[in-house]
């Protein structure tokens, strides 16, 4: 169960958002895969609506269409390289995590309740932990700065409310 | 196709092998216990940004050719702090959500899943939204335009802060 070094793992996902910049042009991302998802799914309901709605739009139109733009290929990739790397330490377990005085069911909702909200945030704020803090901050983005500062002063608004939530 | 997808492979591989695919842990952080994302997030983004202004330095990559986010404050802004009470709420946020649903935690599918009913809201809401989302975008905006000192400073300081900041988690986290 024991996970690495913080800091060595940190110099990984550096060299592995550097390689991004210098072989891609550009950093990582997650949010945007959500959206071209978001996008594409609009798109195949109701083809219309979504052609008439600027956002879903400017998803649909990405070359190849949503399904096969960058960031869905590289979320793609997370989700074999995390199933590769927990199964080979040991550590893939189906289950859920949460403290010990919540529920399975009350963690999910809390989890789902979360992700919402941070949907609209990252839409907002045009991207979120990966392609504002880790990206936007290594390259100085000015609103990408905010971005950090904002998301974690309301994380440490918030999270007193929730405590309750992790006791172990 | 294969540069995003060997990119992603190992993106995820570097989130679950430092535990940011685990949401107890992860949580940590707004309790002040373990301070794994904020040690992962600087370190990568020092060590990004070191390598991306000397590769730049060096003449051996063009700077430039780097796609920089758009900057957009007001949107930005309201969009940073409802998405920092949903990381907080959620305990995992969209990249590591991914990853602890790829190790088989059911709470980073609900977190995905969530993810993606917020977009698919905002999106829907758009014209309401437009007003703020395009709401005096000013591209590629970076902190040495706007501070009007060298990327060379601002990169040193960024590190120095970063320093700082990994010397105050550790006294922290033996507290704790």
């Amino acid at each position: 169960m024991k996970y690495s070094d913080p800091y060595l793992s940190g110099i990984a996902l550096g060299l592995v958002l550097l390689a991004a910049f210098v072989f891609a042009g550009r950093g990582l991302g997650a949010s945007g895969a959500f959206a071209s998802a978001a996008s594409s799914t609009v798109h195949a309901v109701a083809p219309d609506y979504a052609r008439g709605n600027a956002y879903f739009t400017s998803y649909v139109n990405e070359p190849g269409g949503p399904w096969r733009s960058w960031l869905v290929i590289e979320i793609a990739g997370v989700f074999i390289g995390a199933l590769a790397s927990s199964v080979l330490a040991g550590r893939w377990k189906r289950g859920v995590e949460r403290g010990v005085d919540v529920s399975a069911a009350s963690r999910i909702v809390a989890a789902a309740g979360g992700g919402a909200l941070m949907g609209i945030g990252a839409m907002l704020a045009r991207g979120c932990t990966s392609g504002q803090a880790l990206t936007g901050g290594a390259l100085l983005s000015v609103g990408a700065w905010a971005f950090i500062a904002c998301a974690f002063a309301a994380g440490y608004a918030v999270a007193p409310l929730r405590r309750r939530a992790w006791r172990a | 196709m294969l540069t995003p997808l060997l990119v992603g492979i190992a993106f995820g591989a570097a989130l679950e092998r430092a535990g940011l695919g685990n949401a107890r842990k992860l949580t940590g952080q707004f309790y002040l216990t373990d301070f794994t994302v904020f040690k992962v997030m600087f370190t990568a983004m020092v060590t990004a940004m070191l390598g991306l202004f000397w590769l730049g330095r060096l003449g051996i990559v063009d700077v430039q050719a780097v796609y920089v986010p758009d900057t957009a404050l007001a949107s930005q802004i309201l969009g940073g702090l409802v998405f920092g009470a949903g990381f907080a709420i959620a305990g995992l946020c969209p990249g590591t959500s991914c990853v602890a649903a790829a190790s088989g935690r059911g709470d980073g599918v609900a977190a995905a899943v969530g993810m993606f009913s917020g977009m698919l809201a905002a999106g829907l809401a758009f014209p309401w939204l437009a007003p703020l989302y395009e709401y005096h975008v000013r591209g590629a905006w970076t902190l040495p335009d706007l501070l009007r000192i060298s990327s060379g400073a601002i990169v040193f300081g960024i590190v120095l802060v970063a320093l700082f900041g990994f010397a105050v988690a550790e006294r922290l986290e033996r507290r704790a």
